[in-house]
């Protein structure tokens, strides 16, 4: 599965170099090339129509099913010991996987686009590999290296030391399906940046981490922060790859998706709907989030544009 | 001066890039490669014949068939909404344009959950569906909806910025020159955006080969008829069968990765087209 | 401080950026690097500034090696073409960051550093913008910030890449006289990159033409411009024309007009090219007794004092324009119309024989 290319490729059209004028003469402009009212409206209709369908019944579903049957049910979902420790675990699992890919994204960020160097592309796509790989092979994988027929298995077990079934395998696994988010952003932002401010820093005198906290660090803290949120919203809500390493232990190694997995399977959907309301209240934060980090940099473009 | 790398006076080359490759090996390369291994441990008979069975050709037809079917929907669709957020005012327009990233933020498990209880038979779209004799929970056609809604936004969010940049003046000079807007469409704008919605539909179809958190809910995963082969592989690890996992493992990463070049090529032809517009 | 390039050459890929350059900065002295783009005017200033390294030579400052030391070492004020200013800091931020940067023991004290910066945004004449951010800044305020950054840290020597390049003209002309009187004040060695030969000859003591990776000639602004040592520098520098000639013991022949040229006196039988500069040729009405040339005004262009004629000589049948320039005043004697014949003559002209026609521009 391949993901955000797109917004990575929205956010790289706002933060470089494009700079559009509010043009003088729109209105007048766009007469001459619009369609009449009655395929505008029409147009406009079916695609609210399709969005309404496949995107907002199932986003507001899930928050009346979550309520249904009232509060109560909805509170105790979430207050469970058991959803208490998947809600827990995830937070676990978000707060390691998310600084490392961190760290790798301004690493890699920084060798890729403020260096020339030979087999970059490949790297590039190197990088990219685990969005085109499928959330279950993500999983497997590491079964496969650390799982009792792996090739670190005997060792393991030999050792005490348990990876597959266990929270390290999860944290393993939402690494692997996070490693280009926060990289992709990053790249792109400081390639367009260039690396005359840097040059110059180091002209000044300044040493190697004075150039990258002082002048590159806040000029990519936008982008590490926009590749951060969605890092994150992935790494809370993986499924695929967590289900194959978790083993699926209830109130041990059971992230939240995983949970509402369990509890929906026993046919406790308030339950499972509760756990699932409060994941998609992630996505609705991490959405809001997104756009007013992409509102800011608008602004900011446009601000620096009209200079 | 080693012709590997140009020179620069910025420092951290080695560190970064040594960071980036020990990272990269860890956790990508070197996991990926057991599958790889350990499917060459096979004999190609073997293999052939574990890749091969009715169940996982079933697999295949089924997991091919519903995500092309998916990102067509979505291509057309997905071309539709970006034309609309790009072209047209209406109120509430913003939050639509936010909203459209939903599926790439919302759990596959939440999506999952949520789309089987909509088109359940009691579901608030099943009730209307079922009386029609349309079956969509527990059925292929489930299938189809889970990977239309995790699909949709890849078309819309490739396509809407090449739209954004087509200038006004292209049209304008079409229009000029007695084309009328249907025309102008068919002839000016859609060539020019024809290699973001192919590359846009190509995203939409990976995401929806490897899917498995929203579907499996809504699919009812009987073999043969309506089990993806993600699924198929799980059943096969929980039943320990680790060779017959590890070799359709190795079938998807043969098509991710056939499908990642496609996509870099296509991506590549858009951005040829746009620099030279 | 006074900079000694010795034959450097850099190589990037196939394309030869540098050939064996060699070249003398005297301490105190502004020095331009002039030539068109891809000559390698850029790279040799980087070269001395140590953001690139040269495949082989040396770079000595002050008569010591300097080849191998690090930029952050060699003491150089570097003003970046589009000016670099680190866009989070504001102009006062940026101004002192060199000074920041010091290790402690280094480190001039706070008060120290915000004298210095206001005494340099004073020098630049911004010293009303220290809380601003460079995007709030005009192009040629960001120069002006660009170049006091640079003048904080005390540099020995100061090198600007195309310090003018992304200005409008009416900036770029304002600035170009401040930064002459600037260097008058401060008698920094300066070396800047242009492709500007505008700007070269009017604001450096000594222009350095390059072409292809190659200095093609070091000289006073009017060394260069009045002698140019080839046809690519009389072709770079200001508006020429060129005339195809024969050329034996030290007479020249353009068409039927016969020059004495002494300097040639060994020539037998030569091909040679003629330049003469259109305000060194001579219009009349009448021939005069004279040996000069006929021909047919196409164009009258008039230019402020100055009025530019476009004429074809006679009996050229690929009718090359001729371009004359003259002034008003003789335009307004002369009472010259268009079509109307007339007869041209140089002043004064440069041959250069047997020049390969490959190289040259028209």
């Amino acid at each position: 599965m391949v993901e955000p290319a797109p917004q990575h490729a929205s956010l790289r059209t706002i933060m470089t170099t494009t700079i559009t004028f509010p043009l003088a003469g729109k209105t007048f402009r766009q007469r001459a090339t619009q369609e009449p009212v009655w395929v505008r409206r029409s147009l406009i209709g079916l695609a609210l129509v399709f969005l309404t369908l496949f995107l907002f019944v199932p986003l507001i579903s899930v928050f009346y099913e979550a309520l249904k049957k009232g509060m109560e049910v909805y509170v105790a979902a979430i207050t469970d010991p058991d959803a208490v420790s998947a809600i827990k675990l995830t937070l676990l699992v978000a707060a390691i996987a998310v600084p490392l890919n961190l760290i790798f994204g301004i690493a890699a960020a920084w060798a890729i686009a403020k260096f020339e160097f030979r087999g970059k592309n490949l790297l590039i796509t190197l990088i990219d590999l685990p969005f085109s790989v499928s959330p279950v092979v993500s999983g497997l994988i590491y079964v496969l290296v650390f799982g009792l027929q792996g090739w670190l298995g005997p060792w393991l077990a030999e050792h005490d030391l348990k990876i597959i079934f266990a929270v390290p395998g999860i944290v393993l696994a939402t690494v692997f399906v996070t490693v280009p988010f926060i990289a992709r952003e990053l790249i792109p932002l400081m390639q367009a940046q260039g690396t005359e401010e840097e040059e110059a820093a180091v002209v000044l005198g300044a040493s190697g981490w004075q150039t990258f906290y002082h002048v590159t660090l806040p000029n990519i803290k936008w982008g590490l922060l926009y590749g951060a949120i969605l890092c994150n919203a992935r790494a809370m809500g993986e499924f695929g790859a967590v289900s194959v390493v978790s083993g699926h232990i209830r109130g041990s190694t059971n992230t939240m998706p995983l949970h509402v997995e369990i509890l929906y399977n026993e046919y406790n959907f308030a339950a499972a709907f509760a756990v699932a309301s409060l994941l998609a209240l992630l996505a609705l934060v991490t959405l809001a989030l997104k756009t007013l980090i992409e509102f800011r940099n608008k602004q900011h473009q446009k601000q620096r544009g009209l200079e | 001066m080693s012709s590997f790398k140009q020179y620069s006076i910025l420092p951290g080359f080695n560190l970064a890039l040594g960071f980036t490759l020990l990272y990269l090996s860890l956790i990508v390369l070197i996991p990926l490669s057991a599958a790889f291994i350990r499917t060459a441990e096979l004999t190609w008979p073997e293999f052939w014949s574990i890749a091969t069975t009715p169940r996982v050709l079933a697999s295949y037809r089924l997991t091919f068939g519903a995500s092309f079917a998916a990102a067509t929907v979505n291509a057309f669709f997905g071309l539709l909404v970006a034309w609309v957020l790009v072209r047209y005012h209406f109120p509430g327009k913003k939050i639509v344009d936010a909203l459209v990233d939903l599926p790439f933020a919302l759990p596959t498990a939440v999506a999952g959950i949520a789309l089987t209880a909509l088109y359940a038979g009691n579901g608030w779209i099943g009730q209307f569906l079922e009386p029609l004799g349309i079956k969509v929970a527990f059925t292929p056609l489930g299938i189809f909806v889970a990977l239309t809604f995790i699909g949709l936004p890849f078309v819309v969010r490739t396509v809407q910025p090449v739209l954004e940049d087509i200038e006004t003046e292209l049209e304008e000079a079409a229009a000029t020159l007695g084309a009328n807007r249907w025309q102008t469409f068919t002839r000016v704008i859609f060539p020019a955006l024809y290699p973001a919605l192919m590359t846009g539909f190509a995203l939409a179809f990976a995401r929806a080969i490897g899917e498995y958190g929203s579907v499996i809910f809504i699919a009812g995963n009987m073999p043969m008829i309506s089990e993806i082969t993600p699924l198929l592989i799980i059943t096969k690890l929980e039943q320990y069968d680790y060779a017959g996992a590890t070799a359709l493992s190795v079938v998807m990463l043969v098509i991710s990765f056939t499908l990642l070049l496609i996509i870099n090529l296509l991506q590549w032809w858009s951005r040829r087209r746009s620099m030279q517009a | 401080m006074s900079i000694e390039v010795i034959s450097l050459s850099k190589q990037f890929g196939t394309f030869t950026a540098l050939h064996d350059v060699s070249l003398q900065v005297h301490s105190g002295e502004l020095l331009a690097l002039l030539g068109p783009s891809g000559s390698g005017k850029t790279t040799l200033l980087r070269v001395i500034a140590g953001l690139e390294t040269a495949d082989s030579g040396q770079v000595l400052f002050h008569g010591e090696d300097a080849t191998d030391q690090h930029v952050r070492d060699r003491q150089v004020g570097f003003v970046f073409q589009h000016y670099a200013l680190f866009r989070n800091m504001t102009i006062f931020q940026n101004v002192a960051f060199g000074l920041n940067v010091r290790p402690k023991k280094f480190r001039p004290s706070k008060e120290e550093i915000h004298d210095r910066v206001m005494k340099l945004l004073h020098l630049v004449q911004l010293d009303w913008l220290a809380d601003r951010y460079p995007h709030q800044l005009s192009g040629g305020q960001r120069q002006r910030i660009a170049l006091a950054r640079a003048l904080a840290v005390e540099p020995k020597v100061l090198l600007l890449d195309e310090p003018f390049g992304a200005l409008d003209a009416k900036v770029r002309k304002e600035l170009r006289s401040w930064l002459r009187r600037l260097h008058d004040d401060m008698h920094i060695t300066s070396v800047f990159v242009t492709h500007d030969q505008e700007e070269a000859l009017e604001v450096a003591d000594r222009v350095v033409v390059m072409n292809e990776g190659r200095i093609e000639q070091v000289g006073t602004p009017d060394e260069v411009y009045d002698q140019p040592a080839n046809p690519f520098v009389y072709e770079f520098l200001g508006n020429v024309n060129l005339f195809h000639s024969r050329l034996h013991r030290g007479r020249a022949w353009i068409g039927d007009l016969e020059v004495d040229v002494p300097e040639h006196a060994e020539a037998e039988e030569l091909v040679a090219i003629a330049y003469v500069r259109p305000h060194e040729i001579e219009v009349e009405r009448t021939q005069n007794g004279e040996a000069a040339l006929a021909a047919q005004i196409v164009h009258i262009l008039s230019v402020g004092p100055i009025v530019r004629l476009e004429l074809v000589r006679e009996n050229d049948k690929e009718r090359h324009p001729v371009h004359a320039e003259i002034s008003k005043e003789r335009f307004r004697e002369l009472q010259l119309t268009k079509g109307e014949k007339v007869f041209i003559k140089p002043r004064r002209l440069d041959l250069f024989p047997n020049y390969p026609q490959s190289q040259l521009k028209h």
